[in-house]
């Protein structure tokens, strides 16, 4: 992105955040297939709406469509941050139908869900470019965080100049390692939780309060 | 640009400039073709034009190997191009691999100001299906090349 196109970008948004008033942020859950994206979302809007955002699976690309839920109200310390938390598929540079055969799905119904996950990613890369205000980048800190996927997505959230969080999720796990997310974006907080048991999230809502309130 | 095809003893021929249309592969099953494209041929090329130099070349089979990799930008419209041209039992889309950025924090906005540019590192990129990393590090990016 040349040098004008960054000024630009960067006082529109400036500008647009000038006079957005108390409207929602917009807050774009994003990482790679199956870092329990669609989980935290919906840990996050059961604790402070009651509402899931949509099913969460074991299976790759589940999450096929962003899915938002707008005004969750969270209360931290005396004050309030209101947020729209956008749910997005799973970020990757390939789909082979193949792959969901092996979850037991038929063919006609694996292709299916690899147009759709092809059309969820370019979806969520548009959110990225245009519709979000912030980020909180979800990885499995039980698998390695240096892919090029996570490599590219935090530098393309950086050339944005977006507020991002990094959660390390399923701490629960017996092969969760913190300390390697860490280790991989030292420029960025992390954040461990395991959003499927509930840990850590105090620490979370803290964060998300601090960063996008 | 050198055009480099290696052959089944791993030996690499040099087959001359390519035309850069990707019509020129020579993937008849013998090798593999790479196409490895300079600063100075990209510095010129509009988004979609570095974008479709690429895809054509990975969807004729070939590894494309940049001397300067792609900004950001450019990065998120390749992924939103490779995921609108993924068809069943065809193109799976694409395996892309650079050196791990430098994790200094200084590529936002005001890093871009001061002029500091983190996208100017050796970038391969290849069909999904052929193209396998063993091993990355800030120093090395071992790759697995197959003829699938």
């Amino acid at each position: 992105m040349g040098l004008l196109t960054s000024l630009k970008s960067s006082v529109s948004r400036a500008t647009s955040t000038l006079f957005a008033g108390s409207e929602p942020k917009r807050i774009g859950i994003y990482g790679p297939p199956n870092a329990g994206k669609t989980t935290l979302a919906n840990r996050i809007a059961r604790d402070w709406t009651g509402d899931a955002v949509g099913p969460e699976s074991h299976v790759p690309h589940e999450t096929r469509r962003a899915r938002r839920k707008e005004n969750v109200e969270i209360k931290r310390n005396g004050k309030s941050v209101t947020i729209d938390v956008v749910d997005t598929p799973g970020v990757t540079t390939k789909v082979d139908y193949k792959e969901f055969l092996e979850h037991d799905i038929e063919k006609e119904d694996a292709v299916r869900r690899s147009r759709e996950a092809t059309e969820g990613v370019a979806e969520a890369m548009h959110w990225l470019r245009e519709d979000v205000d912030g980020v909180i980048y979800v990885l499995d800190s039980a698998e390695d965080p240096f892919t090029q996927v996570n490599t590219m997505l935090i530098g393309i959230i950086e050339s944005q100049d977006l507020p991002v969080l990094i959660f390390a999720n399923k701490i629960d796990l017996e092969d969760s390692n913190v300390q390697r997310i860490a280790n991989a974006f030292p420029q960025h907080e992390t954040v461990p939780l395991s959003a499927l048991e509930g840990d850590n999230m105090d620490e979370v809502y803290d964060k998300i309060a601090e960063y996008f309130g | 640009m050198p055009e480099i095809t290696a052959d089944d003893d791993g030996e690499t021929i040099d087959s001359g400039p390519p035309t850069g249309d990707g019509s020129d592969s020579t993937d008849d099953g013998d090798g593999i073709q790479i196409d490895m494209i300079s600063a100075d041929r990209m510095d010129g090329m509009r988004t979609m034009e570095k974008i479709r130099l690429i895809l054509d070349g990975v969807h004729d089979g070939n590894i494309v190997i940049l001397e300067q990799g792609l900004e950001p930008e450019e990065e998120s419209k390749l992924i939103e191009v490779t995921m609108s041209e993924i068809n069943p039992d065809g193109f799976t889309g694409i395996e892309i691999e650079t050196y791990p950025g430098e994790s200094n924090g200084d590529n936002g906005f005001i890093g871009r100001l001061m002029g500091r540019d983190n996208s100017n590192k050796l970038t391969v990129i290849g069909p999904a299906n052929r193209i396998e990393t063993l091993h990355k590090d800030e120093t090395l990016i071992s790759t697995l090349v197959t003829r699938t």
